[in-house]
């Protein structure tokens, strides 16, 4: 029996505004314990919470960039449960009427395929405290800085069918987070958090099968490893005639599997009702229009527009526009070269190993756009080889010299002159007479050799093009 | 309306409210009584009035993106019934 998992997914992004939902504390990371807070956010009798006007621009945002049917008229809810970083007992959420429905977004899998995954629904709700434990003593330590700090609820249609799909799906979510702006989109650090709902199906049927759900995966690596478990786990058991019992499960990341999270999972009654303290959210056709209008070039639009205007292939585009700093890199060095293949085999090539190599993101980069493009010049205009211009960049990384300057000190200029490249040659004929004669009895392949050997007395500087020039010709 | 004493339980741990066993039937009656009085409303004709959950018409009350200045730590913590370096202190929690 052949079984196909349903993965459904929702993401908890916290956006980027300067104040909380509710109040104007501040939402800056790493305060002191405590700090950050006012009646309003600490559950205070009396108080009145007010909508921050930035929240809703930032969820319009998003629900345009994810084609979302923006509602007219919304509203916010109470979520009623207790818990210690719940200070009001409720937290303020949407229900029955979200900002943003009926969505979608495009992903590209490893092999190419283009795939559209559903947004079920977009709304805005506050985070919770934190909470923090000292393993030998018998209570909690409650932080409310985090209270109150807006989040964006994105869930997804039950649509993906495999970890790939949900890694690929929470890279263009987190990728179109960070074009529009709006939120860090960082997972370690807890801007940006998922939970997925997984069951599997005999293939082709028609109903979905009892689900899991997974929490705390605070890691793209980590989620595609407890997803890949916990589809591998169900299977498994029904495969033993055992039934999926229908729980709320944890990743383990110390263990690598997933753990049941008994006890929180006393019926969920979280007895949703409207929040009486907050009005109705009236959204007008031209503040959308507005906001619209304001949207940076997203994700899919620029792919198509790298393909088209620099000629690239697909799946340059598509690595190359995966981040909004990346695809500036780009174009800011594609500009200034005549082929702008070449920038980007540089860029998703040594630029990104180098990258990876000392732990960097592209805006912190040791090789600058500039000084990328000056390189690539250098090599278009013949003054450097390929193989030099290699040496030259890692000199740019270490040094962080401009390419120009590292050629001329070190006198990395290609040679281009004939008669400067004849005399070697001519000695490499002499001093190899065997595979000269193998040469002429057809064994053509033995260009390569002789290029190698010319390269090799130069320092890699001839131009190699004048090499296997002059080589056919004087073999010939 | 019909309360069982199941409803009530129900209830009252969602509250988090400690119940005698022997209240249980009384409260069971008094939950339904209450619910019977506002059950009333379900006679009136509603048909072509959109849910309301708001008496007044005002809509969209937004505050600018502008920080106020936080209270004082001792003043947020001083109705805690116990804190230790900042934090409110709680009974652990159970994870």
């Amino acid at each position: 029996m052949a079984f196909e998992p349903v993965i459904g997914l929702e993401v908890h992004a916290q956006l980027k505004t300067r104040t909380k939902i509710f109040c104007g504390c501040s939402t800056k990371f790493g305060a002191p314990p405590n700090t950050h807070v006012c009646p309003v956010c600490l559950g205070m009798p009396g108080v009145l919470p007010v909508l921050n006007q930035k929240v809703v621009e930032y969820a319009i945002r998003m629900a345009l960039a994810t084609n979302c049917r923006i509602a007219g008229e919304s509203r916010f809810a109470r979520k009623n449960y207790f818990y210690p970083d719940l200070p009001k007992g409720y937290q303020i959420s949407q229900y029955e009427m979200p900002i943003a429905e009926h969505g979608h977004i495009h992903i590209t899998l490893s092999d190419g395929a283009v795939r559209k995954i559903g947004i079920t629904r977009i709304h805005m709700e506050e985070d919770a405290g934190k909470s923090s434990h000292d393993p030998s003593r018998a209570v909690s330590f409650v932080d409310y800085n985090r209270t109150g700090v807006p989040l964006l609820e994105i869930v997804s249609e039950p649509e993906m069918h495999s970890p790939e799909e949900a890694g690929a799906y929470l890279r263009r979510l987190r990728s179109l987070l960070r074009y529009l702006d709006i939120s860090d989109g960082n997972m370690e650090e807890g801007s940006f958090r998922c939970d997925a709902n997984i069951s599997i199906r005999e293939k082709g049927a028609a109903e979905l099968g009892t689900r899991t759900e997974l929490k705390n995966l605070n890691s793209f690596r980590f989620v595609e490893k407890a997803l890949a478990y916990e589809i591998k786990r169900q299977i498994e058991m029904v495969k033993d005639g055992e039934k999926v019992v229908q729980e709320t499960l944890l990743w383990d990341v110390n263990q690598n599997r997933s753990v049941s999270m008994r006890g929180k999972e006393e019926a969920h009654d979280y007895r949703y009702f409207p929040d009486p303290d907050l009005l109705p959210l009236v959204i007008e056709e031209e503040m959308v229009a507005r906001i619209g209008k304001s949207l940076p070039e997203l994700p899919d639009q620029k792919k198509e527009r790298f393909v088209t205007h620099y000629g690239l292939p697909e799946y340059d585009a598509d690595i190359l526009t995966a981040g909004r700093d990346l695809a500036a890199y780009f174009e800011c060095c594609a500009r200034q070269v005549k082929n702008p293949k070449t920038a980007s085999n540089w860029i998703m090539g040594e630029l990104t190993a180098l990258l990876n190599a000392c732990g960097k993101t592209i805006d912190e980069s040791p090789v600058s756009a500039e000084d990328l493009a000056k390189l690539i010049a250098l090599m278009e205009d013949g003054v450097i080889s390929g193989k030099i211009a290699k040496a030259v960049f890692s000199d740019m990384a270490e040094t962080g010299k401009a390419p120009d300057e590292i050629v001329a000190e070190k006198g990395l200029v290609q040679v281009s002159d004939a008669s400067a490249v004849e005399p070697v040659i001519d000695r490499i004929i002499a001093a190899h007479t065997a595979e000269v004669e193998k040469y002429r009895g057809g064994n053509t392949k033995l260009l390569g050799f002789f290029v190698g050997q010319v390269m090799k007395e130069t320092g890699g500087k001839a131009n190699p093009r004048l090499v296997n020039e002059l080589l056919s010709k004087k073999l010939g | 309306m019909k309360i069982t004493a199941d409803e009530v339980l129900h209830v009252a741990e969602l509250a988090r409210l400690k119940i005698d066993e022997t209240d249980l039937e009384r409260f069971a009656v008094q939950l339904g009584s209450i619910l019977e009085y506002v059950a009333s409303l379900e006679r009136v004709d509603t048909s072509g009035v959109a849910p309301t959950a708001h008496a007044v018409l005002t809509r969209n009350a937004f505050r600018p993106d502008e920080e106020h200045r936080s209270i004082d730590r001792d003043r947020a913590l001083e109705n805690a019934p116990d804190s230790e370096n900042g934090f409110f202190v709680v009974p652990k929690i159970i994870e």
